[in-house]
């Protein structure tokens, strides 16, 4: 096994689908943060097998868990202080996603007017579903 | 300060007291004749539209009111790239109520995000249609004398016609309304109505391809326009576009109580034939639609006078 050092203060994102740490890294906007971060892929799991796994090395309000929530609400999330583990918020589905993800479809006014802000809407939590607040259109997660 | 962006902004019980004020007009147009004396409805239709245009001025016009718009893009600020937020914050300061129709979905809803003043959505686009469902439902509450216990039959366009979306949802929220969806494999409705709506609301509907099939079971026909504006594809829409016509010898299945409505324009789905029919009630549909945009301009310009329950 691979081994990466502790981290002092931070997050350590656990039980990330394999192949999807990088997506990740590149949605919650670690690429612009000037911090530590490290990415493990294909981690053996019990639980599911192959995983991803991702450190970050910064202060802990860094963290966006509604953009976190929205890309897979069942990563497990450790909130490290001092080195140790001070907490496991539970991720959720936002309600709202503001400023993330943008609407696809042709047809909406987001696709035209200035200085739009895209807003996604959760409209069915059982089923996942988010809807632009603008054209209703579904936004659908697979990305690949 | 109350908008309309959607036909469901509106409780039952608000819709009610709107149709309420709608029929009072009706009987008493001189008692709203100078309710509007001194306001202003600014029309603001970014794409070419006669009849939901002049029925908002005539609706105003009506009221003591008066107008100002625009009939296009073509000859508005948009064709110089204007924002619709920089033209609703401007229009604020020369109106009273605005009635925006524009075919990008959701413009009027970031219209109202940015409006000082109420905005009625006049269409977005494939999106909604709010006051040709208010038509519609007044139309059936006046001919038909209730909105719940009815077997509607949609025909048509059910993929892309978004009155026909509308309707669903606003009459699904009665009692006992039943749905038989007529239109072709390519055009059938989609599965957020389907899904969503009425099988998550346990709402009875069937789906079928021929009129003749089922018109003998039916209360309601809405019969709806195949659009060429929602087609990318040309060849789609001349294949599809003539799937079905209403004709005299159709009608004469159908039960004598039977109303046929269409938002209008038709081209060939329904032959002039059939204009005669007294079930044919698509004429006095638009009629109705003036009425139910009077009752919605004085609702949104006063409600604490007549948007009480």
């Amino acid at each position: 096994m691979l081994n990466v050092g502790k981290i002092e203060e931070g997050f350590v994102l656990d039980h990330i689908k394999a192949g999807e740490a990088m997506v990740l890294y590149h949605d919650l906007g670690l690429d612009k943060l000037d911090c530590c971060v490290a990415l493990i892929t294909n981690a053996r799991s019990n639980k599911m097998g192959k995983k991803d796994i991702v450190k970050v090395e910064c202060p802990v309000d860094m963290l966006d868990f509604d953009i976190l929530g929205f890309i897979d609400h069942n990563i497990t999330v450790n909130v490290i202080k001092d080195g140790e583990i001070v907490g496991k918020p539970k991720l959720e589905l936002p309600k709202r996603i503001t400023g993330v993800i943008e609407c696809k479809n042709p047809r909406c006014i987001s696709s035209i007017e200035q200085g739009i802000i895209h807003e996604f809407i959760l409209t069915d939590e059982e089923k996942e579903i988010y809807r632009c607040k603008y054209c209703e259109e579904r936004y659908s997660k697979k990305r690949r | 300060m109350r908008h309309l962006m959607s036909p469901l902004d509106f409780t039952t019980d608000e819709l009610s007291v709107l149709m309420d004020l709608a029929d009072d007009i009706i009987a008493h147009p001189e008692k709203y004749a100078h309710r509007c004396d001194g306001r202003i409805l600014a029309t603001l239709f970014y794409e070419p539209s006669t009849r939901t245009r002049l029925s908002f001025e005539s609706a105003m016009l009506r009221l003591g009111g008066k107008v100002l718009g625009f009939a296009t893009a073509d000859s508005s600020s948009a064709a110089k790239g204007e924002s619709v937020a920089d033209t609703i914050r401007i229009v604020s300061g020369y109106a009273d109520i605005c009635a925006m129709r524009h075919p990008k979905e959701g413009a009027a809803l970031v219209a109202m995000q940015k409006s000082l003043i109420p905005v009625i959505n006049a269409g977005d686009g494939g999106h909604q249609h709010p006051t040709q469902t208010l038509t519609d439902m007044l139309t059936i509450r006046s001919l038909k004398g209730r909105l719940d216990n009815l077997t509607i039959g949609l025909c048509g366009d059910l993929k892309f016609g978004r009155t026909v979306h509308s309707l669903i949802k606003s009459l699904a929220r009665y009692e006992n309304v039943k749905f038989v969806l007529i239109s072709p494999d390519e055009l059938k409705i989609p599965s957020y109505i389907r899904d969503d709506v009425l099988r998550a609301q346990n709402i009875e509907f069937t789906e079928v391809a021929h009129i003749e099939d089922v018109i003998d079971s039916l209360d309601l026909l809405y019969m709806t326009r195949v659009q060429r504006e929602r087609f990318f594809n040309e060849e789609d829409y001349v294949r599809l576009k003539d799937f079905y016509v209403l004709d005299k010898k159709k009608m004469e299945l159908a039960p004598r109580d039977m109303l046929v409505l269409h938002p209008l324009p038709r081209v060939n789905e329904i032959a002039p034939e059939v204009d005669e029919d007294e079930r044919a009630v698509y004429f006095k549909q638009g009629r109705y639609g003036v009425y139910i945009r009077m009752a919605l301009i004085l609702s949104l310009l006063f409600p604490e006078e007549y948007m009480k329950n």
